[in-house]
């Protein structure tokens, strides 16, 4: 079993919700990450999705957009932030890790050399925006046989039929973009994402996770009573870049935010096992 | 490669999924995945279809100014003393340039297809008024995004848009030029997709758009291939087109392609030359990515990322390439080559002074390099030049270069 289903597993076990943060590998400085995932462990993080920067990233907002372009500054690649997980997993070998990003980075190192480092440095899956299942047949079989869970988005627009494709080719869960719109863009509205998860399930057994548009304690909250998992960036990388200049206070500032989430989700879990 | 790839490439490429041998694709976020699978339908649909054929052919004759001439341009096929050359006068369209054939076809897409709203990316404008053009005309809302650089650099363009009732957005991320308008345009559509049709400029993008501007362009190629058979009885011997994204060079060259003794020349911009590292020319310096929804030729650095372009034409400053070209060039069906700022701006004054006939700075780079071919072959060949526009938006920058301001 992969590293990300078990923390499903042993996460359902105790009927919680996963919290993933997504933080941009090498913002604001190539240095903070590693003590900033680890800050984000302590502070409740389930599993890590680290962003890999992208100088035209299409499906992100300004905030996200604007990360990018400050790790990109400091020449970050993929290959240094493969060393980043890898100096990760020298403290911490239970917490899953998601590389995210676009197909371009992955597509110049080369999948098969991706694969194999990312197996060996201790990545757990991969979600590339903009890589449909129609388009990753070769990466897939590859992340496959490698290990590599291989994540992929559904999206409000997404049809039935689409679904049933998508959830042939995910593996560790399912990410599903509640808004219809860039990264950090808008607040999401509950109603409609309990309707899709609903739809979502009914074609896989995978856990189903909740991004695009997930601002505050509250708002996770409200998700986690309907997802398995809530994912967290804009609001998180808004924080980084408030604290750009103090890069030693960052890691503690996003951490507390991101345990007033976990706090708020917990409270939430807790109320409703007691109903 | 093999002939056979050649003598059947109208019903091979692409493939239904929009693949050039390894090019092209559908490579966007999910949340695009059904308005792309929705306009495929849609273009299949309305592509065979006689009515819709008709009002475009006839769009294309009373509102465009089609069929567009060829002219044999004499005074400057005798100073260069070798083949005859032919001009494609794609710059007496109306609105000054080749790009208004796509726009045209993909609006009326739009509207049978009951969009309410058009958005478009543009880099020198062209495109943009292009857009502006048929928003106005058929009563649609029009967003154009523009590179922040090149709303300061293409004024006039600018307010044309305004004048025929777009919005230009001026985006300010990453190097503020056409790429930067494409993420931005992308971005739009996500957000607004239900109601919204993205009118993209050239043949990049994901499948089905290389596809389809390249049938809306080959109205080109298709006028062209006739014109030169009834004026001197044969083919032309080669066709030379300027390379941006790549759609008035497809346009010309598509109907061409089975025909094999036919040379294709596609010319792209060298900028200050491709040892500077400043230039426009993934084909001649770049190497295989993915960006902007499909997989192509790309100007980027070893791990990935895209790196800034240069070129004294806006409309060729961009890192990419529509697919079809990289396919064309791995099957050695077409050449591409460059030239310099230096060079297009000489090919620039050449034919305005000997033939009257202002061109565009894109256009100019294709002429910069039949004035080195041309010599070289004999007056019984002829050569097919594409003029993709006019240069009247390009007088700031020619002035400035002359150390003239308006």
């Amino acid at each position: 079993m992969s590293r990300i289903s078990e923390c499903f597993k042993n996460l359902q076990a105790d009927g919680q919700t996963a919290l993933i943060p997504y933080v941009t590998a090498g913002d604001p400085e190539p240095w903070v990450t590693v003590p900033l995932m680890h800050a984000l462990v302590e502070a409740g993080a389930d599993i890590i999705e680290l962003g890999v920067p992208f100088s035209d990233p299409m499906s992100d907002g300004p905030v996200i957009q604007k990360a990018c372009e400050r790790a990109l500054k400091n020449d970050v690649t993929l290959d240094s932030i493969l060393d980043m997980v890898k100096q990760f997993r020298e403290k911490n070998s239970h917490t899953p890790v998601v590389l995210m990003g676009y197909s371009n980075p992955l597509e110049a190192m080369g999948y098969q050399k991706f694969a194999e480092k990312a197996q060996v440095v201790g990545v757990d899956g991969v979600l590339t925006v903009d890589m449909p299942p129609e388009e990753s047949g070769e990466f897939k079989q590859l992340m496959d046989s490698h290990d590599i869970d291989t994540i992929f988005l559904v999206a409000p627009t997404t049809s039935a039929q689409r679904m049933k494709k998508i959830a042939e080719y995910a593996k560790g869960f399912i990410y599903y973009v509640s808004i219809k719109g860039v990264t950090g863009a808008a607040a999401l509205e509950i109603n409609e994402v309990t309707a899709k998860l609903e739809e979502i399930r009914r074609y896989t057994s995978l856990p189903v996770g909740v991004g695009f548009g997930i601002r505050d304690g509250r708002s996770a909250a409200a998700v986690a009573q309907v997802a398995d998992a809530v994912v967290v960036g804009s609001t998180l990388v808004r924080c980084i870049e408030e604290h750009a200049n103090r890069p030693q206070e960052l890691p503690a500032a996003v951490a507390s935010l991101l345990a007033e989430m976990r706090h708020a989700i917990n409270a939430r879990d807790l109320a409703s096992v007691s109903a | 490669m093999p002939d056979t790839q050649i003598d059947d490439y109208f019903k091979t490429y692409p493939d239904e999924s929009g693949h050039f041998g390894p090019y092209g694709g559908r490579f966007v976020g999910e949340t695009l995945m059904g308005a792309i699978y929705e306009l495929e339908e849609a273009y299949k649909q309305y592509k065979n279809d006689p009515q819709f054929q008709a009002e475009m052919d006839k769009d294309l004759a009373d509102f465009v100014g089609r069929p567009s001439p060829i002219y044999h341009a004499e005074n400057w096929t005798k100073k260069l003393g070798g083949a005859q050359i032919y001009l494609k006068r794609e710059d007496l369209n109306h609105t000054g340039a080749h790009k208004v054939n796509n726009t045209i076809g993909q609006a009326l897409l739009a509207k049978r297809m009951g969009k309410t709203r058009i958005i478009a990316e543009t880099g020198a404008g062209q495109h943009g008024v292009a857009t502006a053009t048929v928003a106005a005309r058929l009563g649609m809302e029009c967003v154009v995004y523009m590179g922040a650089e090149d709303v300061a650099r293409q004024a006039q363009n600018v307010y044309r848009m305004k004048l025929l009732g777009a919005e230009v957005v001026p985006v300010q991320s990453g190097s503020k030029t056409l790429k930067d308008a494409l993420n931005e345009a992308l971005r739009d559509w996500v957000t607004n997709v239900d109601d919204t049709f993205y009118i993209i400029g050239t043949v990049a993008g994901p499948h089905p758009y290389p596809a389809m501007v390249r049938d809306f362009q080959s109205v080109i190629g298709r006028e062209a291939r006739q014109q030169m058979l009834n004026t001197t009885g044969k083919l032309p011997d080669a066709l030379v087109a300027c390379i941006g994204g790549g759609s008035n060079a497809i346009g010309l060259f598509y109907p061409f392609i089975q025909d094999k003794s036919v040379a294709m020349i596609g010319v792209e911009g060298a900028g200050h030359g491709l040892q500077s590292g400043q230039h426009s020319a993934p084909l001649s310096a770049g190497t295989p990515g993915i960006l902007h929804g499909n997989r192509t030729y790309l100007i980027q650095d070893t791990a990935g990322q895209i790196t800034e372009t240069h070129s004294i034409s806006a409309g060729l400053d961009y890192p990419g390439v529509g697919p079809e070209h990289a396919w064309l060039k791995d099957i050695g069906r077409a050449q591409y080559v460059t030239v310099t700022d230096t060079e297009a701006l000489d090919a620039f004054h050449e034919l305005t002074r000997t033939e009257g006939i202002i061109p565009a700075l894109e256009t100019s780079h294709a002429l910069a390099y039949v004035s080195k071919l041309a010599p070289t072959m004999s007056a019984d060949q002829s050569i097919l030049i594409n003029v993709s526009g006019r240069g009247d938006k390009d007088m700031h920058t020619v002035a400035a270069m002359a150390g003239l301001n308006f």
